[in-house]
C-alpha cells in the first residue's frame, strides 16, 4: 500500500496571517500542544484545547491530511469587566499529514477536561496473497 | 461621500480614515499582544480576572487537570492556586512522534484589588477551564445612593 516503514506524522505548522488566506472570522488562531504516539495498531493524538466544547470541535481527515479546529467561546458573563488579562482565547487549529493509512470507520475521538484524545487505527497491513500457478 | 459634500463636510471621507487608523491600531496591538502571550508572566497558570458588581471571577486554563488535583485557598484578598498536572504513562510499546504537552506541579498566588467574602468562594471546572467566583466583601461592594428630592 504505502511505504510501510515511514511512520512519522509530519506536522504542518500554521503560518499565521498569510495574506493569501484571509480568515472569515476575526480573532487569534493558536496551535494546540499535542502528543502523538503510535504502536503497531494505531496512532494516538492528544491535544490540549481548553475551553473547546464538543460541538465546536471539528476533526477532519481528508486523504492523508488531518485537520483539527476548535473554537472557544468567551467565558465571561454579561456585566463582567476585565481586571487582568493574561491569556487570550481564540481558535485552535492544527494540521497534520499522516503517513499511515487510517481506517476511517474506526476513528474514535474523546474530549475530556479540554484534552482531545484521538485514536486513529491503522489499516491492517495488506496480507500478501499467494498466487498459485498451474502447470499447463 | 456625495452626502458629505452636500452637507458641508470635508471633501475626504472621515469614515475611511477612521477605518484605516483602527486597522493600524489593531495591527500593532496584535503584534505586541502576541509577544506578551509568548513570554507570559512566567507563572503557571495564566489567569484572566474579571469583576462585576458583586464578584471577582478568576479563570485559568488547566486542560487535563482533574478537580481533585487542584487546591484552592483564600485568605483576605489573596487566592492561592496549586496542584499538579499529571500526564499518565501510555501503555508499553508506544513510540512518540511528538511530546509537547507538559506535566508538573504549579502554584500561584493572585492578589485581588479588594477584600473578598472568603466563606462564599465557589469554584468549578469544565472543558479544562477553572473558574473561581469570589464574592466581594460587603465593604468593597459599590453602593447605590439614591438622591432624595428636597
Amino acid at each position: 500500500m504505502t511505504e510501510k516503514e515511514s511512520k512519522a506524522l509530519q506536522a504542518k505548522e500554521k503560518t499565521e496571517m498569510a495574506p493569501s488566506a484571509e480568515l472569515t472570522r476575526t480573532g487569534p488562531v493558536f496551535t494546540p500542544a499535542v502528543d502523538i504516539f503510535e504502536n503497531e495498531n494505531e496512532i494516538t493524538l492528544l491535544a490540549d484545547m481548553p475551553g473547546v466544547k464538543t460541538k465546536h470541535l471539528n476533526i477532519d481527515l481528508r486523504e492523508d491530511v488531518l485537520t483539527l479546529t476548535g473554537d472557544v467561546e468567551p467565558q465571561e458573563n454579561a456585566g463582567e469587566v476585565a481586571v487582568l488579562k493574561e491569556y487570550r482565547i481564540g481558535r485552535y487549529f492544527r494540521k497534520f499529514t499522516l503517513s499511515n493509512l487510517i481506517d476511517q470507520a474506526k476513528i474514535e475521538a474523546e474530549l475530556r477536561d479540554g484534552v482531545l484524545r484521538l485514536r486513529l487505527p491503522k489499516v491492517e497491513a495488506a496480507t500478501p496473497r499467494k498466487i498459485a500457478v498451474k502447470a499447463g | 461621500m456625495i452626502f458629505r459634500k452636500l452637507s458641508g463636510g470635508p471633501a475626504w471621507d472621515y469614515n475611511e480614515f477612521d477605518r484605516l487608523r483602527r486597522q493600524m491600531e489593531w495591527l500593532s496591538n496584535g503584534f505586541t499582544e502576541g509577544r506578551e502571550a509568548m513570554t507570559g508572566s512566567g507563572v503557571f497558570p495564566l489567569v484572566n480576572v474579571t469583576e462585576d458588581m458583586d464578584h471577582y471571577h478568576i479563570r485559568a486554563e488547566l486542560p487535563g487537570i482533574k478537580a481533585g488535583d487542584i487546591e484552592i485557598s483564600v485568605t483576605g484578598n489573596t487566592l492561592s492556586l496549586s496542584g499538579e498536572r499529571k500526564i499518565p504513562e501510555e501503555k508499553d510499546n508506544v513510540k512518540y512522534h511528538r511530546r509537547e504537552r507538559e506535566s508538573g506541579k504549579f502554584s500561584r498566588i493572585i492578589t485581588l484589588p479588594a477584600p473578598i467574602n472568603t466563606t462564599k468562594v465557589a469554584a468549578r471546572s469544565g472543558e479544562g477551564i477553572l473558574t473561581v467566583t469570589l464574592p466581594k466583601a460587603d465593604e468593597a461592594k459599590p453602593r447605590q445612593i439614591t438622591i432624595q428630592a428636597a
